[in-house]
């Protein structure tokens, strides 16, 4: 099925998706140049290249025989996350990558297109079409995201451990709760949250709560809200073009292409661009949902759900973080951001809405 | 196709359709709230983040201007400029927790450093100025990344005065502008932490000598590494202020009141040039540039003689019998006496019912001058004389002729705070105290004293107007300005000459009170004053223990038909003028050896380097006492 695979692609949201890349790959040259991150968009370029491949390669295989083998990719990617504990790399007293070969390669990317399966599978296989989630179906959700979560936070990686949390609701959500069960869940949260909060490391809390009240510490945690804010406003309407921000190349503006790269973004192409850029993810991930509505079955519904809420998640809390309306959390921008397991990962999933659409008329 | 799992049987996504459209109005808010956060910040009020970008991107340090300097009529220095370092804190990065290591390297009282910061609001705050060999070096040591980074070096200039108070009165000092100036409208260009003059010339010329700071621009990273220059705006240094002190003049004047009370003022009164001005005790301007040190501070305030007070326009003095030649020149233009009118003088004469004593009396001098007419009376300062004149021309005709020579009124010259003296008359005594004049008291003025009070500044001009033939000119200091008539007095002739030949005959002929200020050659007319101190209201008081002696003046002009120069010298607790005369005579020949030299075309410049450096030293002919005449 090679060449109608191909023709059969969903090229608007292929399009999409390649014009994001394009202006990560551009946006990456430019914030880099002369700074020590040299040479960082060549890379990314291999990444979204080699994530294509990816791409059309997982459409082809198909979500459903990918969800027949969720249970082995589950036990790999919580065995990845253990050995990432021992024998990862410490970067900024974090460990979170692996060495694999040459480069290295983060898990905790990964287990989120795992978990994507895992729950529609669930979801399809446990709970009959027209029925709510039991309790104990809650339980048991809660539980297969809950594992690989606490080892992701563990090393720390709060950020992306949290990006694990949308897949689980939309899924939850879209498969169906009772009100009761909507309330003493959210009561419930409103209990535990706080507790969890205060089991925070300190550099966490000051992160979570930083972005509210940056002024308080300009020179350490408020530092990199300031200076993101900054940047945006510095570009005004229009930007201050290409390889002209000052925020971004005097290194004010903290990690300016990985996940800083729309303040830097936004420092250069101003509203306008901003409003471009936004437009594009905002069709992406429409364009995802109408993959789920006209999804085959069940399985692939819940697959393009769990990628549109992963997505939108990440929009929000990315370029939230960005002009200082959310936490700064580490978490990368889709498609832009540089690097490459959070690159791969995204092309992974899209190959998975990609396979539903593949597979749209096929009954 | 691949398999699918169990239980996926004919399952229809149609059913989630309201869920989906849920999410897709999600979708639309978080959008709209992520586009509305951009809003505020890029379109509603990005001028906010380019500015903060611009602070962030350039590290401006300030290119200090060099203040303009001070010269003498033949354009020689007095006062100058030279380089130092100040060290300067970037506010944006002050760490408050590093002030107390820097005032304890630096020596620095931290409080005041505290306190300075707190109070200046400007991006860049100096904290020192001056800094020494061991200050730099410590900052240079501390000023990377890790240590204190907020430090910068900067150059800057100090003023520097001449030393030992040379001319302090007339160049004035500068000092950090004050909070209460800023607020005023004329300090409008002014800026926290500006140089601004505070006294003297330094305050009256402020404009004129400062400059216009610049600014260098640099671009810097995060880490503080300057990338590129940015657009430089240079310092546009303060213009030169030529004055027309003469050093050669300045440095007798100097030189002749060291150890001494007082004050010496030469003029030229053609033109109402200033040529030498000067006032004792004097204070070290270097000592208020920059930050004056507390204890310099005090030391200077508490002083009883009041070092800062100019004498030669900020105090008042009776004139004493410097006053009789216009006491002549009133008599004889009333036509109340001739220049043969006799008075006898038995050593005093009764008025009104109280006894007035003349200088000469038994029993040192037993029969007083005997009969005396014009010509003796001002050549010997009788004061009997004088009692008379005044006592028949009455308060307001003896006021109206020294109102012409500019007694009780300001004479408005290039300086702050000149000060008003008196000259009475009826109407001022009925405004002052609501009184009526007594006629008694207009026996006391006759001579000078009572309520006429004069400045030294302000004597200079009268007696130079008096040998200008009845033309007062507006003294002043700013090289090249047009000559201003105060007053012109349309008087006879023979009168004024005869008062300006009993002046000569005070220097050149015997008897003659004021012999010592002659000077071969040159035709000089003075007069001699001996002042009690009773309206020497600002030393009441303070100088416990110092014997109240009288004051002496000098005055002289020369040469006799045609004034070039005139010569006013106060010597506070001198006793008699004559002790003044020895001052006035070396000014007046400085004056005339260099026109001297000037006219036979030989090196102008004097050993004026020894007679600096000689103000240190006291020569014995100015301490020794001289016997009264």
């Amino acid at each position: 099925m090679g060449y109608r695979s191909f023709k059969e692609l969903d090229w608007p949201l292929t399009i999409v998706t390649l014009i994001l890349s394009g202006l990560g790959i551009i946006q990456v040259y430019s914030a880099t140049n002369g700074t020590k991150w040299d040479g960082a968009w060549q890379k990314q370029i291999i990444w979204v290249i080699t994530g294509l491949i990816m791409m059309w390669g997982i459409a082809v295989v198909g979500y459903q025989s990918l969800m027949g083998k969720v249970l082995y990719l589950y036990a790999a990617v919580i065995g990845l996350l253990f050995a990432t504990t021992f024998i990862g790399n410490k970067v900024f007293g974090s460990t979170r990558w692996i060495r694999i070969g040459g480069f290295t390669l983060q898990p905790s990317e990964f287990v989120k297109i795992v978990l994507i399966l895992a729950i529609a599978r669930y979801l399809v296989e446990f709970v009959r079409p027209g029925t709510t989630l039991t309790w104990g179906d809650l339980g048991k959700l809660g539980l297969l995201v809950g594992i690989p979560m606490a080892l992701v936070m563990k090393q720390p990686d709060l950020g992306t451990s949290l990006t694990y949390v949308p897949i689980l609701v939309a899924g939850v959500l879209m498969a169906g709760l009772r009100w009761k069960q909507i309330l003493i869940i959210t009561l419930s949260l409103a209990v535990v949250l706080p507790i969890g909060y205060n089991l925070l490391k300190p550099y966490q809390r000051d992160r979570l709560v930083s972005f509210k009240y940056p002024e308080r510490d300009p020179k350490g945690t408020g530092f990199q809200v300031i200076q993101s804010r900054i940047a945006v406003g510095n570009g005004g309407m229009w930007g201050r073009g290409a390889k002209e921000s000052s925020q971004t190349h005097l290194g004010f503006l903290p990690v300016p292409h990985t996940d800083f790269i729309f303040s830097s973004f936004a420092e250069e192409h101003g509203f306008v661009g901003i409003v471009i850029a936004l437009v594009l993810y905002f069709l992406l991930i429409m364009q995802v949902v109408q993959n789920a509505q006209t999804a085959n079955d069940r399985a692939g519904f819940y697959v393009c759900m769990g990628v549109a809420a992963l997505l939108l998640f990440h929009v929000l809390v990315n370029v939230g973080m960005v002009v200082g309306k959310m936490p700064i959390t580490g978490i990368p921008l889709p498609l832009m951001s540089s690097g490459g397991s959070n690159t791969w990962s995204i092309f992974l999933m899209l190959g998975l809405v990609n396979g539903v659409r593949l597979r749209r008329f096929v009954n | 196709m691949s398999s699918a799992p169990e239980g996926a049987f004919r399952d229809d996504p149609r059913d989630f359709a309201g869920k989906i459209a849920v999410f897709q109005y999600l979708t639309v808010l978080v959008f709209v709230f992520l586009v509305s956060g951009f809003w505020q910040l890029q379109v509603q009020d990005p001028e906010r983040y380019v500015e903060a970008a611009e602070r962030n991107r350039i590290k401006s340090t300030p290119l200090l201007a060099a203040r303009g300097k001070i010269l003498d009529r033949d354009g020689r220095v007095i006062v100058d400029n030279h380089t130092s370092y100040s060290l300067l804190l970037n506010r944006d990065q002050i760490n408050p927790g590093h002030l107390p290591a820097m005032a304890t390297a630096l020596n620095i009282d931290y409080g005041d450093l505290s306190a300075a910061i707190r109070r200046n609001t400007r991006p860049q705050i100096i904290i020192k100025d001056q800094l020494t060999r061991d200050d730099i070096a410590w900052i240079e040591a501390h000023q990377d990344e890790s240590a204190y980074p907020e430090m910068q070096l900067i150059q800057s200039w100090r003023r520097q005065y001449p030393q030992n108070g040379f001319a302090a009165h007339v160049t004035g000092y500068v000092g950090e502008i004050s909070e209460n100036d800023l607020n005023l409208p004329q300090f409008s260009e002014y800026k926290q932490g500006d140089i601004v003059g505070k006294d003297g010339l330094e305050k009256e010329y402020d404009k004129t000598l400062r400059g216009i700071d610049g600014q260098q621009r640099v671009q810097v990273d995060n880490f503080g590494h300057e990338r590129q220059m940015d657009a430089t705006q240079a310092a546009v240094p303060g213009q030169d202020l030529k004055t027309t002190l003469d050093l050669d003049l300045q440095s007798v004047a100097e030189l002749a009141m060291q150890g001494k009370h007082g004050a010496v003022v030469a003029l030229d009164p053609r033109s109402g040039e200033v040529l030498a001005m000067m006032s004792a005790p004097t204070f070290d301007p270097n000592k208020f540039t920059g930050r004056i040190s507390r204890t310099d501070w005090n030391q200077i305030m508490n002083d009883p003689f009041k070092p800062l007070l100019n004498r030669a326009t900020q105090a008042e003095f009776a004139p004493g019998s410097t006053f009789k030649p216009f006491t002549a020149l009133a008599g004889l233009e009333t036509g109340t006496i001739t220049d043969e009118t006799e008075f006898h003088c038995s050593g005093g004469a009764s008025f009104y019912g109280n006894y007035y004593s003349c200088w000469r009396h038994a029993p040192q001098y037993p029969g007083g001058h005997g009969n005396i007419s014009l010509h003796r009376a001002i050549r010997e300062s009788c004061d009997v004389f004088f009692y008379n004149v005044a006592n028949k021309l009455g308060i307001d005709r003896l006021a109206e002729y020294a109102d012409y020579a500019g007694f009780g009124h300001k004479t408005g010259i290039d300086l702050p705070n000149e000060r008003e003296s008196t000259m009475p008359s009826t109407k001022w005594k009925l405004h002052l105290t609501r009184q009526k004049w007594y006629a008694g008291e207009t026996i006391s003025v006759g001579i000078g004293q009572g309520a006429i009070t004069v400045s030294p500044l302000q004597l200079a001009v009268a007696e130079g107007g008096l040998g200008n033939r009845g033309k007062w000119m507006q003294p002043h200091l700013l090289a090249g300005m047009a000559p201003k008539v105060l007053r012109t007095g349309h008087f006879n002739p023979d009168n004024v000459e005869k008062v300006i030949e009993g002046m000569y005959a005070v220097v050149n002929e015997e008897h003659g009170t004021g012999r010592t200020a002659a000077l071969p050659g040159i035709k000089v007319c003075g007069k001699t004053g001996t002042a009690q101190l009773a309206s020497n209201k600002y030393l009441k008081g303070t100088a416990a223990g110092r014997a109240m002696k009288d004051n002496a003046w000098f005055i002289a002009y020369a040469p006799e038909e045609a004034p070039e120069i005139v010569v006013v010298a106060l010597f506070e607790n001198g006793e008699h003028g004559d002790r003044a005369s020895w001052i006035v005579r070396d000014v007046m020949k400085a004056y005339f050896d260099k026109k001297e030299r000037k006219a036979k075309g030989l090196e102008l410049q004097t050993e004026i380097e020894d007679r600096l450096s000689a103000t240190t030293l006291v020569p014995a002919h100015y301490v020794e006492a001289k016997p009264k005449q």
